[in-house]
């Protein structure tokens, strides 16, 4: 059982700050790290793998700091971002490297157990020169398998894959989440998160946005107010039958003349209403189009609440 | 030293076009060898021409520039040297690791093609041929060090390593006489003297600050490149 605590952690290149202030406790189990690209997600798991000091504030594992502390890698997996593997190496000649490199007393045998948890073996002893995305993806995992640690640290881990290799990894996460090894996983897309983690932290813009169960979480960003422009056959008179009813909060005529403005505050109630609305006014909708449906704006929300 | 780590540097290095510039470069200071025994038969000034201005100012410095930059500068440039660094290694293990791989092959393409030349041009004179596979081990020794460190000091240790070469030891060394105390060339000329028991190749340094010189610089710059690799970040893509 090991945990990963951040205390107050910031970092800052010059005068730009990709991490500001945020402290969070990461125990056994999934934790997905959610926000926008460029939220500093990185950069913390960056962090957290001991490549990066932060500027301030501490990064510890079970009480012992991570950065240049070489030793805790026998308990940390790393699957960095970046693609790049040993190209001219097959897959097992690479993850049998990385196992001698950790000081396994039987390398091939621990390497074969991490191809096999990944399901690569048949293509185990091509070069990873000819692999796709997505087997990358699964040697760098049996990689950072190979040595059983306590915490895997994943950046990003489903891009480039196919939705088969998705399903695949998300159940080997599960599956390593409920053996009680501390998983953490990064993503910029909120249904990857919510596949595979119950609890999870949100970054937005460097500063730690919101933390705790997912369910939480999303009733938070679905019941936000979602603004809309809609163009109808007669938006005055749907205006006025929107404003009576209480899913929306503001409704403004575009000043081009060409439809509304609206912001809902329910969004269930809105998306019933709207329809029902139309049709008892015999109205024609020509246009619904939401206008902050951005993964930013949701953060922004969450931020703000 | 850690014994995967040598293996992966020798595979990358041996994987790559980087191999292929090695051979060409041996080829060459061979060429150019038999090319000025042929046009002016067996002559000892000749062959401390050969030896010196080609290949210790010229051939010797670019193949441990080849190999002190090729063994890491690949890794640090696509992200893969993550891959050794999360390792419960030391990062000063993994630079003389790489090192070693780096001298190996200057050794191989440097200091043994050195070899050549004199063999070549004035096979009689035994010194002269072995002094030069020293005094060009000693610099590729050296060279692979600085240039192992530049890589992993900066992302441009290809550019700084030509100027380096090129410029302050090929143009500069030949111009200012005080650049002979800052030039690896100088101080394995100095060396490479001394075991041919000779003035003819021009040494203006003792031997003994040579080596010194050789010998601090060597320790200075691995140490470097440890406390440099101790340091490296990783940041994603984003």
């Amino acid at each position: 059982m090991s945990e990963l605590e951040l205390q107050q952690v910031s970092r800052w290149y010059g005068h730009v700050v990709a991490v500001n202030g945020v402290s969070m406790t990461i125990g056994p189990g999934v934790t997905g790290l959610l926000g926008p690209n460029g939220a500093g997600k990185s950069t913390l798991i960056a962090m957290m793998s001991g490549f990066l000091a932060p500027s301030a504030g501490s990064v510890t594992l079970d009480g012992q700091p991570i950065w240049r502390n070489d030793g805790l890698y026998r308990q940390i997996g790393l699957v960095p971002e970046r693609e790049a593997v040993f190209e001219h190496l097959t897959g097992r000649q690479f993850v049998v490297a990385m196992a001698e490199l950790h000081g396994l007393s039987s390398p091939g045998q621990a390497a074969a157990h991490a191809i096999a948890t990944v399901e690569m073996h048949e293509a185990q002893d091509r070069r990873i020169s000819t692999y796709s995305k997505g087997m990358r993806q699964r040697i760098k995992m049996a990689q950072a398998l190979v040595h059983d640690p306590a915490v895997l640290l994943l950046d990003e881990p489903f891009n480039g894959m196919d939705p088969r290799q998705r399903m695949h990894l998300m159940e080997l996460l599960r599956e390593m989440g409920q053996q009680g090894r501390t998983v953490l996983f990064s993503s910029h897309i909120l249904e990857e998160v919510e596949q595979v983690a119950r609890h999870i932290e949100v970054v937005v813009a460097g500063r730690h946005a919101a933390s705790g169960d997912f369910g939480a979480i999303r009733r938070l960003m679905t019941d936000r107010p979602n603004r809309y422009v809609i163009r109808s056959s007669d938006d005055r008179r749907l205006a006025a039958a929107l404003i009576a009813d209480e899913s929306a909060r503001a409704v403004s005529l575009r000043s081009n003349g060409d439809g509304i403005d609206v912001e809902a505050v329910d969004f269930g109630r809105f998306s019933w209403v709207l329809p029902r609305l139309t049709r008892e006014n015999d109205i024609r909708l020509l246009e619904v189009s939401a206008t902050d449906e951005s993964l930013e704006s949701v953060f922004s929300y969450l931020i703000s609440s | 030293m850690n014994a995967t780590v040598v293996r992966l540097a020798f595979r990358s290095m041996f994987g790559r076009r980087r191999a292929i510039l090695l051979c060409v470069l041996a080829l060459v200071l061979l060429a150019v060898a038999v090319l000025v025994r042929v046009l002016a038969g067996e002559s000892t000034s000749d062959a401390s021409v050969v030896l010196f201005e080609i290949g210790l100012v010229l051939i010797v410095p670019l193949v441990a520039l080849i190999a002190g930059t090729g063994v890491i500068a690949p890794e640090i440039d696509d992200g893969s040297i993550v891959y050794l660094l999360a390792k419960p290694i030391s990062r000063y293990v993994i630079v003389i690791s790489k090192l070693a791989v780096a001298v190996t092959c200057s050794l191989v393409f440097g200091a043994l093609t050195m070899l050549a030349p004199g063999l070549i041009l004035d096979p009689s004179y035994t010194e002269l041929w072995l002094g030069s596979g020293v005094g060009a081990l000693t610099a590729g020794v050296v060279y692979s060090a600085i240039f192992l460190m530049l890589s992993i000091a900066t992302r441009h240790a290809v550019v700084w390593g030509l100027i380096y070469v090129l410029i302050w030891e090929g143009l500069l060394g030949g111009l200012l006489s005080g650049v002979r105390w800052v030039s690896v060339a100088q101080w394995a000329s100095a060396i490479t003297d001394e075991i041919a028991a000779s003035s003819r190749l021009d040494p203006r340094l003792s031997v003994v600050y040579a080596i010194v010189v050789a010998v601090v610089v060597l320790v200075l710059a691995t140490w470097f490149a440890g406390f440099r690799l101790r340091s490296f970040h990783l940041t994603g893509e984003e």
